[in-house]
């Protein structure tokens, strides 16, 4: 038994082979196993991005709903104050509206009385110079009493 | 060459030769010392040298799958984890791809099949006189045995011993979900009514018993065959070194050559083994007609 050339001879090409191993069988293996590592690792920070980035998303929407409540909420007030305005100004109006009718309605009602009376006037101042007339028994001269006649008329 | 005085028969021989324990022809237990006395042990003896290195790669497998599972996070995986989740999940797609019943055995069948048949694969990349070397020295020095009688083995895939054993596990579980699955009437039937029917059952009979017993011998003798004609011709290249320097450097360089080109052939044959097996299991499952 002793060490012969076969012996170094494989040796030395065995080291050749482990080199080149080393060099071309093991860097991409290496490689393969690096990427699907980084891939792992980039996917769970992704997730871990996502799982952030949601819960961001849940308190900006509740933000945000809340905010839309209390808009909400103020158009409402606005609403129900505009509301009670326009009743107030339409209160307003309508009574305005009233008393303008109403005093129309006087100055009509004014107005036709004047009229009611002048013509009673006429009347009852004819009627009283039938019936002064009558008592008279004879013909009033219309023109020698024209001046108690106005007299009479204007007193009533 | 190894030893002197050796011829390159001889060389080749002591090569190709197991470390074999048995009965000897006069009764008596122990180590064969030739080819002759493992022929006269018959069939009850052992093949140490397979049966130890296929022994201590299983385990060697085991152990870091094993770690790599104990210690497996959903975060970032370490090394360990990242490579033995690599061909897992390898394994995994191979499985899916051709393996479409529900059985949670083939897997990890698989996976057991393509890392052990690799790991013994690639012992036959170490040089050839290395491990047997080492072997002749302890079992010289230690054991006090004549050197020239220390076979040392180490590629337990060139042993059909340990291929044929593999392949008969694989056909043994074909028959058992062939029957568990069809029944045996529906495993017999398929056995005599295809592929002409049932006047045709002698002609069927004959074609499917010798395409159900090919399966295992193929299996076993394509990693055999493969792995053995490799190591030959490591041991044939193994002999040029001693033919002077010329012969040494053209030698140097076929066995880098050829174990360049064996990285590709351990994990193809590996590969392949596991395939066959996951096609033979798919089988086994499938209903015909």
């Amino acid at each position: 038994m002793n060490i012969t050339a076969t012996l170094i001879g494989q040796s030395i090409s065995f080291f050749l082979f482990v080199v080149f191993t080393m060099k071309y069988v093991w860097p991409p293996i290496m490689n393969a196993l690096n990427e699907r590592k980084k891939k792992i690792a980039d996917g769970l920070a992704e997730a871990e991005k996502g799982h952030h980035e949601l819960e961001l998303a849940e308190k900006r929407s509740a933000e945000i709903l809340r905010e839309g409540k209390e808009k909400s909420r103020e158009f409402i007030d606005q609403a129900q104050k505009r509301h009670d305005e326009i009743v107030e100004e339409a209160k307003d109006n309508a009574r305005i509206e009233g008393e303008r009718i109403l005093i129309a309605a006087r100055v009509e009602i004014d107005q036709e009385r004047q009229l009611a009376k002048d013509s009673l006037r006429a009347e009852v101042s004819a009627l009283a110079i039938a019936g002064a007339e009558q008592i008279l028994m004879r013909e009033v001269d219309k023109n020698a009493h024209n001046e108690v006649l106005d007299k009479i008329s204007a007193s009533l | 060459m190894a030893s002197e005085g050796l011829t390159s028969t001889a060389y080749i021989k002591h090569h190709l030769t197991n470390l074999t324990f048995g009965q000897h022809a006069d009764g008596s237990w122990g180590l064969a010392r030739n080819a002759e006395e493992i022929k006269e042990m018959g069939f009850w003896a052992l093949q140490l040298d397979s049966l130890g290195w296929s022994t201590f790669l299983a385990l060697f497998f085991l152990y870091f799958f094993r770690k790599a599972a104990t210690q497996a996070t959903i975060g970032v995986p370490g090394g360990l984890q990242n490579f033995v989740e690599w061909i897992v999940e390898f394994v995994d797609d191979s499985v899916r791809g051709s393996f479409s019943a529900k059985n949670d055995l083939v897997a990890p069948m698989a996976l057991t099949i393509f890392c052990w048949v690799f790991l013994m694969n690639l012992m036959d990349l170490v040089p050839v006189d290395w491990l047997p070397m080492i072997a002749q020295q302890i079992g010289h020095h230690v054991f006090g045995m004549d050197p020239h009688h220390v076979y040392f083995k180490v590629v337990a895939t060139t042993d059909p011993n340990i291929t044929f054993g593999m392949a008969f596990a694989v056909f043994f579980l074909m028959i058992y979900y062939s029957i568990k699955i069809k029944g045996l009437g529906g495993f017999l039937g398929e056995l005599a009514f295809q592929p002409f029917g049932k006047w045709g059952m002698p002609v069927n009979l004959v074609l499917e018993g010798v395409s159900l017993i090919a399966k295992p011998i193929s299996l076993s003798l394509r990693l055999f065959g493969n792995m053995y004609a490799g190591e030959t011709i490591f041991i044939l290249i193994a002999m040029m070194y001693g033919a002077g320097w010329g012969m040494g450097i053209f030698g140097g360089i076929l066995q880098l050559g050829w174990a360049i080109f064996h990285i590709l052939i351990i994990t193809l044959q590996a590969f392949i083994f596991m395939t066959l097996t996951i096609v033979y299991m798919e089988m086994a499952h499938q209903e015909h007609h």
